[in-house]
């Protein structure tokens, strides 16, 4: 700690392959704490995997995964991992949900409920404890999935396309919902999205993951004043970063 | 108001249920089959009353080869789902042969289980065990399978092991495939040991049944059958609301499907 700032998440060279066939190839991303970046690609760049290899799911084949300097590649419950789908269990209720990972980090229901119970009201959740998933609207169990990943982890969450299921409405409540979230609790965010407009909005920096094997093939900052509102999305300052992103994609 | 529609679902089962009385009434009554062959409802009812006693006394001992026959059957059933769910050698090795013991008639053996084990309790429950066992075993495996494959990896990216994703995520998943197959064996455990004590015993409704029998007594035939067929759907109704205990969230999931 003597002035040097250790990223909050840092990928170093992750390579990984299936049967013969590399996936993803040398891939390096650095994180600083309370950033939030977002990782543009056409499918079939091997986002699941740099994912998976991020979280722990897989080992990669070279390469190594650092959260705050402590080397975590091939440990999965380290790195917080929120999946394409809510996946809320259907048979807890939402508080037994959203602790589900701390009791899988051996504490006894009660306590974890009870570390979850205060952010019930920051996720919007409030009224819903008792209830279950099937009882939720889309956008509740979605930040009820935020919640649930958030609690299991130490500040970085991978997050894989987690609002494109929502109505366009719902997105820019759970957009701006979101971004206050991340600051409030200092979130290291790394999440995936197809939808450009949505990265211009809400990231510090946009990496594009393009290629077979998948690379980062580009990084752009986004250097717009924050919030980020309805002026912005019409501004010409958002076409010019479509646009770069756009031309980035195609090259 | 909110019954109605569970009230009105039920109406056409309890018409044809009513129109089929009425028509056995007629043929018996009538005198279209003699009386001596087909007993009336009415007399039916008298037995069923007159009885009562002997009825009750059977039923029970009926009913607790049943009860203890199902029991064993669902224990051995989760011993073995389970283990064959962990196992992929132990599936392929027991899966061919649970589908051929089913093919076995449940006929052709209790005489068997009567010569090895007596006319006592045991070759019932035995019997209940092997035919309940099987539905419920098929169920779980096919509840495990369901499992939905992403759900076991967001637990593992929790850092859940082997047992934490059963406990969490598989068995929970399991629980309501296991109760549909928990209502077919409920079903089949009142027969199956009504059948075992036919062919040996000294007590229980299938014993009582072989007496009347022989006495050519049609209308307590009858007020047999039915006490089995009530005891049976007792019981289906219990394992009915223990899966509403066991598994509160299907409420809401129906409600949502409905919509």
């Amino acid at each position: 700690m003597s002035g040097v700032t250790v990223p909050a998440l840092w990928a170093e060279g992750v390579t990984k392959s299936y049967g013969g066939r590399t996936i993803i190839q040398d891939i390096s991303l650095s994180l600083e704490k309370g950033e939030l970046v977002c990782l543009l690609g056409v499918s079939g760049a091997g986002k699941t995997t740099l994912f998976h290899s991020l979280s722990g799911l897989e080992r990669p084949d070279s390469g190594r995964v650092l959260l705050e300097g402590e080397d975590v590649t091939g440990h999965p419950g380290k790195i917080s991992y929120m999946l394409q789908k809510d996946l809320l269990l259907p048979h807890k209720r939402v508080a037994d949900n959203v602790a589900l990972p701390l009791v899988i980090q051996g504490k006894s229901a009660r306590e974890a409920r009870a570390e979850a119970l205060p952010y019930f009201k920051q996720f919007g959740l409030e009224g819903t404890e008792g209830k279950y998933p099937a009882q939720l609207s889309g956008g509740m169990r979605q930040r009820a999935a935020l919640l649930r990943t958030f609690l299991g982890s130490r500040g970085v969450v991978l997050l894989d396309e987690p609002f494109s299921a929502l109505d366009a409405l719902t997105k820019r409540e759970i957009h701006k919902w979101y971004l206050g979230v991340m600051e409030q609790l200092r979130l290291t965010t790394l999440f995936v999205t197809h939808d450009i407009d949505e990265a211009v909005l809400l990231s510090d920096r946009v990496c594009i993951l393009a290629g077979q094997p998948g690379r980062i093939a580009a990084e752009l900052p986004i250097r717009s004043q924050r919030p980020r509102g309805m002026e912005f999305a019409l501004s010409e300052e958002f076409l010019a970063y479509k646009k770069e992103i756009l031309n980035l994609l195609e090259a | 108001m909110k019954k109605s529609p569970s009230i009105t679902s039920k109406l056409p089962a309890a018409g044809a249920l009513t129109a089929l009385v009425l028509l056995w009434l007629a043929v018996s009554e009538g005198g279209i089959v003699p009386a001596f062959l087909l007993p009336s409802p009415v007399e039916v009812v008298q037995a069923l009353v007159s009885d009562a006693p002997i009825l009750w006394e059977n039923a029970l001992v009926t009913l607790a080869e049943a009860a203890w026959g199902l029991g064993i059957g669902i224990l051995a059933a989760l011993v073995l789902a389970t283990l064959m769910h962990r196992a992929r050698v132990l599936y392929r090795a027991f899966y061919p042969l649970l589908v051929i013991t089913q093919t076995i008639p449940t006929i052709a053996i209790a005489p068997l289980l009567v010569l090895w084990m007596g006319f006592g309790m045991a070759p019932k429950v035995t019997l209940v065990a092997l035919t309940t066992f099987f539905p419920v075993t098929v169920s779980l495996l096919e509840g495990y399978a369901s499992t939905d494959r992403a759900a076991a990896d967001l637990l593992r990216s929790m850092g859940a092991g082997r047992w934490q994703i059963f406990r969490h995520l598989e068995f929970p998943s399991a629980l309501s495939h296991f109760f549909s197959g928990l209502r077919v064996s409920a079903s089949y455990a009142v027969v199956g040991a009504v059948i075992s004590e036919w062919l040996g015993g000294f007590e229980g409704l299938g014993v009582y049944m072989t007496r009347v029998k022989k006495a050519y007594a049609f209308d307590k035939m009858f007020a047999v059958i039915i006490v089995i067929v009530v005891v049976s759907l007792l019981l289906m109704a219990l394992v009915t609301v223990l899966r509403r205990k066991a598994c509160p969230w299907e409420a809401f999931e129906k409600i949502e499907r409905n919509d």
